[in-house]
């Protein structure tokens, strides 16, 4: 069940609730990902969708985030990764395919694994929570069925 | 840059590292726990749900509003057919590529450079839900 041992995956959780929690305490946000794909297309469509009021508002913090997470990321590479930098194995049309189904679902159900998992989790919304269980056992059905299939890595 | 800039930017590190400590900015990690394999995917994301309850439920009983200001507002939103069918397309994307949105990000960090294209096809992904709505 835990090959690689549940401190790592506890530790890492806690410090993204902490980043989450500061923001929150601070300024009121929700620190969620997959809003930033959408306010930063403001910049570049002048499509009624992307030019809403909200986009244009939240364009700049979320690109601070994604900004601010590169580099965390990048510190951890840096000081106490065991392996340093890294190139995924997973084949090249996997991660396209995939990261094209993950763009439009996250943004036609308003959120994603920060989005519904921890800012909706943690708001007790039932919405994020039925939102879980269905991308989670849609994900873990479809991871198998890949594997099921010979498709490695 | 303002205070709120500020902010978002040093709690936008810890997310990262988080991210990257836990492993998640690996899709080969991500795809086990999706496999079954490994679990441990459970305890990052009730870690930060955990500690981000305090911070919404908790840290509004005591402080009127939030430091630099604004409001605090839990997320929550109406169900609707749309959050249901997006995270059956987002499950799918998931469970094919190991990557989320916040992730995919943080994976470029560790210098993870094949996640671009990931990253590039989410852009595609969110512009085609744009252009659903006239």
């Amino acid at each position: 069940m835990f090959p690689l041992g549940i401190e790592p995956y506890i530790i890492g959780g806690v410090l993204v609730g902490i980043g989450v929690s500061l923001i929150y305490i601070a300024t009121g946000l929700h620190a969620t990902q997959s809003s930033f794909f959408t306010t930063t297309l403001s910049w570049f469509s002048k499509r009624k969708h992307f030019q809403k009021e909200s986009n244009i508002e939240e364009r700049n913090w979320r690109l601070f985030l994604a900004v601010g997470i590169i580099i965390g990321a990048l510190a951890y590479t840096l000081t106490l990764s065991p392996t340093g930098f890294w190139i995924t194995s997973v084949q090249i049309w996997r991660l396209a395919l995939g990261g094209l189904l993950v763009g439009f679902g996250t943004r036609l159900s308003q959120g994603c694994t920060s989005g519904h998992g921890i800012s909706g989790l943690a708001s007790l919304s039932t919405t994020s929570l039925y939102a879980i269980i269905v991308f989670m056992g849609v994900a873990i059905v479809t991871a198998n069925i890949v594997q099921l299939l010979g498709v490695f890595p | 840059m303002n205070k709120q800039n500020i902010i978002v930017l040093v709690g936008g590190i810890f997310f990262g590292f988080g991210l990257a400590y836990s492993g998640m900015t690996r899709q080969e990690i991500v795809l086990s726990f999706l496999q079954l394999k490994d679990l441990g995917l459970i305890f990052v994301m009730g870690g930060a749900a955990a500690v981000t309850f305090f911070a919404v439920n908790v840290v509004p009983r005591y402080l009127k509003t939030p430091l630099l200001g604004g409001k605090f507002k839990p997320r929550r939103a109406p169900l609707s057919r749309n959050v249901v069918i997006g995270a059956i397309i987002f499950g799918v994307g998931w469970g094919l590529s190991g990557q989320c949105p916040g992730s995919a990000v943080a994976s470029l960090g560790t210098g993870n450079l094949y996640v671009l294209v990931g990253l590039a096809a989410m852009f595609i992904g969110a512009y085609l839900r744009g252009l659903l709505e006239k």
